[in-house]
């Protein structure tokens, strides 16, 4: 456990967002934040992750995609709904397209998962970071 | 019973340092980017948290050589620091010598292949056909480079044995530039072949320029990208072992070795351990990744050739 709070590696996982959050994510990574004095490294494959940075809205396409993606992930893992859209879907909650929140289709896979919610429209690059460590620091 | 001891010795060492130099490397990399780096134990809690977490093997992979890989890999790396740092901590009898190193050093490159192939994803495939790629490339430089020390340690008869190059380091001067005494002094084949060697190194870790077999962003990860939990944390100690070993290797060739006798002589081995590792991280943060066509262009050309004219410099004696 105590290698998990002091070495998360992220793995961005952008599920039909408007981009707005995974321009605070990437900007979250950059050597402007120096997220890796935290020990926050972006991974290419969800499979190395700790974290994955949900961002978006879900749509139905890419669910069963996320999905796998979450089986595919070792646990133990925690997944963080950036953004308010990740938390609620907001003003996209009653279209055709939209499937729901976060948590609510995470239960498919996982009936316990671990979800951090760093709520914002976008988070600032700060919140977020500020999120990680309140995440780590409560597991 | 010497032996184990020997090589128990080594392995750990080469352990300690291998997670103290990838912190070094993590550091540079922060003070070149104008950020603090992470702290000093990050290396140890990156592998602790990797082995905590589950092992994952893919539904299409072949599992027994997927699994099998990386210990593969592990163990040559092991094997290499037992040579390298056994025959240093001053082992008796036959350890190994430079073939037997060079032997054991291409051990887990060709283990990450395997693995790779047997992943059963064409990302793995496709770092797995560029790492196949580079270790035709670089493996023929970095042979002609560390045979420029061994003609010159050996007086004109290439010298495998560890023991020889030492001693003619301890007599006349660093490999990197002294020629025998009746030599022609200043060699130039030792900067030469220190350059073609840093290069040829450069590659063989998979360090920035040369890279695309684990390409971050274009290949998620390649050759490693379906690995996780414990055979991911063996596959990092097996890189961080390689870097620590590939520094020695370099000190011991051209830099006249580690020697902790006296308070001096064991500050001045720290410092020289020290430079190369930062001359390394300073090239993988100054420069971007080559293509797998210029990789394999550079060094069947220049490099390959600068190799050549170091090799007939030392032969001459210059």
């Amino acid at each position: 456990m105590w290698g998990l709070k002091k070495s998360p590696w992220v793995y961005h996982a952008a599920l039909s967002p408007c981009n707005n959050c995974d321009i605070e994510i990437l900007d979250v990574l950059t050597p402007r934040f120096d997220a890796e004095r935290l020990g926050v490294r972006l991974v290419g494959s969800p499979r190395h992750a700790d974290a994955l940075l949900v961002s978006g809205a879900i749509n139905r396409h890419v669910l069963p995609r996320f999905l796998e993606l979450y089986r595919q992930t070792a646990k133990p893992c925690v997944v963080f709904a950036v953004g308010s859209c990740a938390q609620s879907s907001t003003i996209f909650r009653d279209s055709y397209n939209i499937v729901g929140p976060l948590d609510k289709v995470l239960k498919e896979v996982d009936p316990n998962p671990i979800v951090v919610y760093v709520p914002g429209c976008p988070p600032k690059p700060e919140a977020i970071l500020s999120g990680v460590i309140k995440a780590l620091g409560s597991l | 019973m010497t032996v184990a001891l020997i090589f128990i010795a080594s392995v750990l060492i080469a352990l300690a340092l291998g997670a103290l130099t990838r912190w070094v490397d993590r550091k540079v990399t922060a003070l070149v980017q104008a950020r603090v780096g992470p702290p000093w134990y990050q290396p140890v809690a990156d592998v602790l948290k990797l082995l905590g977490k589950e092992t994952l093997v893919p539904e299409q992979s072949q599992g027994m050589g997927f699994l099998a890989a990386p210990m593969l890999g592990f163990a040559g790396a092991c094997a290499a620091a037992a040579v390298l740092i056994g025959t240093l901590l001053g082992g008796e009898g036959f350890l190994g010598d430079v073939v037997v190193l060079v032997y054991l050093l291409t051990i887990p490159a060709v283990a990450v292949i395997f693995g790779a192939c047997a992943s059963g994803s064409p990302v793995s495939v496709t770092g797995a056909s560029r790492e196949m790629k580079m270790l035709l490339a670089y493996e023929l430089p970095l042979l002609i480079a560390i045979l420029t020390t061994l003609l010159r340690a050996g007086a004109g008869a290439p010298d495998f044995r560890f023991e020889t190059v030492l001693a003619f380091q301890r007599d006349h001067g660093w490999l990197l530039y002294s020629t025998a005494p009746d030599g022609a002094g200043f060699a130039v084949s030792g900067i030469i072949g220190f350059v073609v060697a840093l290069v040829a190194l450069q590659a063989k870790l998979g360090l920035v320029p040369f890279d695309v077999a684990e390409a971050e962003q274009e290949l998620m990860g390649g050759v490693i990208s379906e690995y996780a939990g414990a055979p991911l944390a063996l596959i990092r100690l097996t890189k961080m072992m390689l870097v620590c070993l590939a520094v020695v290797f370099l000190g011991t060739l051209f830099l006249g070795g580690f020697d902790f006798s006296t308070l001096g002589a064991g500050v001045a081995s720290v410092l020289k351990y020290v430079a190369v590792l930062v001359l390394v991280v300073l090239v993988r943060n100054t420069n971007p990744r080559l293509r797998i066509d210029q990789i394999l262009w550079v060094f069947w050309g220049p490099v390959t050739a600068l190799a050549v004219l170091g090799l007939v410099l030392a032969a001459w004696g210059y």
